[in-house]
């Protein structure tokens, strides 16, 4: 690989989907990109990354930007932002949300763990909550999570990272080798493409949104800018969740965390001021 | 310090399953079918057991039906651990009093997530 084409991938990249490659990063555009360059035909990395710099070709530099985000995730992942959203938010939110409808954004929903968590946590609590909907927009950047995700097919490995086994045989059901989501939880999100850095005004009005382990790929402008429009789209009362290695600190002042909830974030807006910041008061 | 019994007829299995466990802090104690279990749970009973399905002598469902007659015998958490992966013996398994269930092959961060699902860790 060159110097000229791995600052070009980089550079290339930042801009595509503000993922930021650190320097010394040939193992992972290599082990990235391998399987890209044999589908498609390149004698190897170095060959595809220099068609990449010389040759314009948007459905090439998708395919690539695609293959180089990170998108590990699993079932409940870091359990506390689901406990939370269990104790305090649903039942703040539902106080509040008289229509019974609660609109909730995963912004970054990768292959649908995320989302898929939320809306069979919400049926277990049906009875709880009888007139409450969560209405879930699950959105990535990556069109081959997103297939994934709406097919709702996952591995054996990947229902036994989190998902605990009572829900696995209440939700799922085998087909083959592999585990599939009974049509009723897939049918309770929607899944969209779209990218973090562009215009994000079409998502609408949300109470809840989780955005996690994507900002830490970003460079501090991007995170601002991310962060600063998803203020926007939240309700002046509504919930943002941040992975556990993110914060809002020294990034914009659009967002205060929650006292005792980590990973948990209000509006910081005049309107929010008034509101409490801690629940139960 | 918590004890788990591993029962497997697998030596390997009962080693790299041991290994995992000594990580976690537990004493690891072993049993290599259902009825060697049984005796060992009626010498001590350990805080979980880790318990394969197809085993000489007895099977792990046998097993568990017959520990949890003995006295003190509801106390242990039992964990399934068998490439048995249909829902029919998942839910055969949760019936009879298994708390969870993994099916292999596994690795450690099944184990742990799946022994901290049910609150062992
Ligand atoms: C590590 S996953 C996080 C998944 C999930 N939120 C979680 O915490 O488990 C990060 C996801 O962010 C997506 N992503 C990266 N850059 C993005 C961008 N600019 N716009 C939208 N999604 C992006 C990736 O495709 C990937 O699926």
């Amino acid at each position: 690989m060159s110097p000229e084409d791995t600052e070009h991938l980089a550079a290339m990249l930042k801009q595509r989907s503000g993922l930021i490659l650190g320097s010394d990063k040939t193992y992972l555009i290599e082990s990235r990109l391998a399987p890209v360059a044999r589908r498609e035909g390149f004698a190897n990395v170095a060959a595809l990354l220099t068609s990449l710099r010389t040759r314009r070709d948007e459905k090439l530099i998708y395919t690539v930007t695609d293959a180089m985000t990170t998108n590990e995730t699993f079932f409940f992942r870091d359990k506390t932002p689901f406990d939370q959203f269990k104790s305090d938010v649903l039942p703040a939110l539902a106080k509040t949300r008289l229509s019974g409808d609660i609109k909730i954004w995963c912004a970054a929903a990768s292959t649908g763990q995320e989302p898929y968590s939320l809306a069979m946590m919400m049926e277990d609590m049906r009875h709880q909550y009888p007139r409450i909907n969560l209405d879930i927009l699950g959105t990535d950047i990556s069109e081959r999570c997103l297939e994934k995700a709406q097919s709702g097919l996952y591995t054996q490995f990947e229902v036994q990272r989190g998902l605990p086994i009572q829900m696995m045989v209440k939700y799922f059901e085998k087909v083959d080798e592999m585990w599939r989501l009974s049509p009723k939880i897939r049918q309770a999100i929607r899944f969209r493409k779209l990218n973090l850095l562009d215009n994000l005004h079409s998502v609408g009005r949300q109470d809840v949104i989780y955005c996690r382990n994507v900002l830490i790929y970003f460079d501090l402008e991007t995170k601002k800018r991310v962060l600063e429009q998803i203020a926007n789209l939240l309700a002046d009362d509504g919930y943002l969740f941040l992975g556990a290695a993110e914060t809002v600190l020294g990034i914009t002042d659009a967002f205060k965390p929650m006292t005792g909830m980590r990973g948990l974030y209000v509006k910081n807006t005049a309107a929010a001021a008034t509101a409490p910041r801690r629940f139960g008061t | 310090m918590k004890t788990c019994l591993v029962v497997d007829d697998s030596r390997v299995i009962r080693k790299v399953a041991r290994r995992i466990l000594e990580n976690l802090q537990f004493e690891v104690l072993e049993a290599a079918d259902g009825l060697e279990a049984l005796n060992a749970c009626k010498t001590a009973m350990p805080n979980a057991i880790l318990l394969d399905w197809n085993m000489p002598v007895m099977d792990g469902i046998t097993f568990l039906r017959q520990l949890r007659k003995e006295e003190g015998g509801k106390a242990p958490v039992v964990v399934f651990c068998t490439t048995e992966n249909d829902l029919s013996h998942i839910t055969e398994a949760l019936t009879e009093g298994a708390s969870e269930y993994i099916m292999k092959p596994f690795d450690g961060e099944i184990l742990e997530a799946k022994f901290s699902e049910v609150g062992l860790i």
